[in-house]
């Protein structure tokens, strides 16, 4: 590859650049979010697992600091705990339906994905 | 027989006290660096030629770099563009420090919870940041998902923060533990070589596999840690 005899000319360069190019937008047109969204069964598996106990630390987090200051002792911890499993959840059912990642998942370029969202409601 | 959590231990190599604050120089430090100088050295080192038909060390420095443009390119878009240094570095520092963490007789410094959370709080504050810097106060639009009935906020909002702070959590926890997991699973069945003597050689080709399965995660973790940077940066400056 490195030695090729003939070098091409500059306008044939050209062509083959302006082609490279067009077909790198069609590609970037035709699958904007794919990637973001699929990227291989195995790292979706390694992200999915650890987005569900996440939230639920942030949500006992947020309880029992509640419960420190205001004295509730357990009713906060309760309530932000399902808070947590809640928003576990939701990070989970967005990142599998393709909405991207937690909060705010609406995106502007509208793709396949958002529109058949927006018919559902 | 050492134990399979000694790897983990952090020794100050340079013990330094400022202030009663202990900022001794340890072998995770150590590692930290040499991760930075390895990064730095084979970007200028490979890209020292700046040749058009490229060799194998510039192909590897250009294969990385249009690896993250692409990926910031594909998640961002073309405004993300300038977020592109960030991108690289976190990834570059993280990638370094899971394949050092691979050679023998090293540190893995990304087997630290304190050091991955404390690069997805940056990451965490930046982007909030940026979407303050971007939207101003519009910004908190962002924890009431588009065409919620009313009755639904007290619900929903609590719901969506929390959602929200548990990204720094996940990402840093997810970095931590992966790495945490694959080497003292790596340890322990090394331990095991020695102790069943003929029979040693079965938990020797399982270390062999481990080690390639090892290498991938270490690439993967990497990956994951910066398309997720894209992606926050990406929900930071499309708000809805």
């Amino acid at each position: 590859m490195t030695e090729n005899p003939e070098r091409p000319s500059l306008e044939e360069l050209d062509a083959r650049l302006r082609a490279a190019r067009e077909h790198q937008a069609t590609r970037r047109r035709a699958g904007k979010s794919k990637q973001a969204e699929g990227q291989g069964g195995l790292g979706f598996a390694l992200r999915i697992g650890s987005d569900l106990v996440a939230a639920l630390i942030v949500g006992v987090g947020i309880g029992v600091l509640l419960d420190y200051w205001l004295g509730t002792k357990p009713w906060m911890l309760v309530l932000f705990f399902l808070f947590g499993a809640a928003a576990g959840f939701l990070n989970i059912f967005r990142r599998v339906a393709g909405y991207g990642l937690a909060a705010g998942y609406k995106k502007p370029e509208t793709g396949s994905k958002d529109e058949t969202l927006k018919d559902k409601k | 027989m050492a134990s399979p959590l000694k790897q983990f231990e952090i020794n100050p190599i340079i013990p330094l006290q400022i202030g009663g604050a202990d900022v001794s120089f340890t072998n995770s430090a150590l590692y930290m660096a040499i991760a930075a100088v390895l990064c730095a050295g084979f970007m200028i080192f490979g890209m020292r030629r700046g040749a058009i038909v490229p060799g194998r060390l510039q192909c590897a420095v250009e294969l990385s770099y249009e690896f993250i443009a692409n990926l910031l390119r594909d998640t961002v878009g073309s405004e993300g563009r300038k977020y592109f240094p960030f991108v690289f570095t976190i990834f570059m520092f993280v990638l370094f420090g899971n394949l050092l963490g691979m050679t023998p007789y090293s540190f893995t410094f990304t087997s630290h919870i304190i050091v991955t959370f404390a690069m997805a709080f940056v990451i965490f504050v930046g982007v909030t940041v940026l979407g303050f810097v971007k939207h101003g106060f519009h910004f908190f639009s962002f924890f009431v998902p588009p065409g919620t009935p009313l009755p639904l906020y007290p619900l929903l909002i609590p719901i969506e923060i929390i959602s929200y702070l548990s990204r720094p959590i996940s990402l840093s926890v997810r970095l931590f533990a992966n790495m945490l997991a694959g080497h003292t699973l790596l340890k322990v069945i090394a331990g095991f070589v020695g102790l069943l003597g003929v029979f040693g050689i079965l938990p020797l080709a399982f270390v062999v596999a481990l080690t390639g399965l090892e290498v991938l995660i270490a690439f993967l973790q990497a990956y994951v840690f910066a398309i997720l940077t894209c992606l926050y940066i990406n929900d930071s400056l499309n708000l809805h």
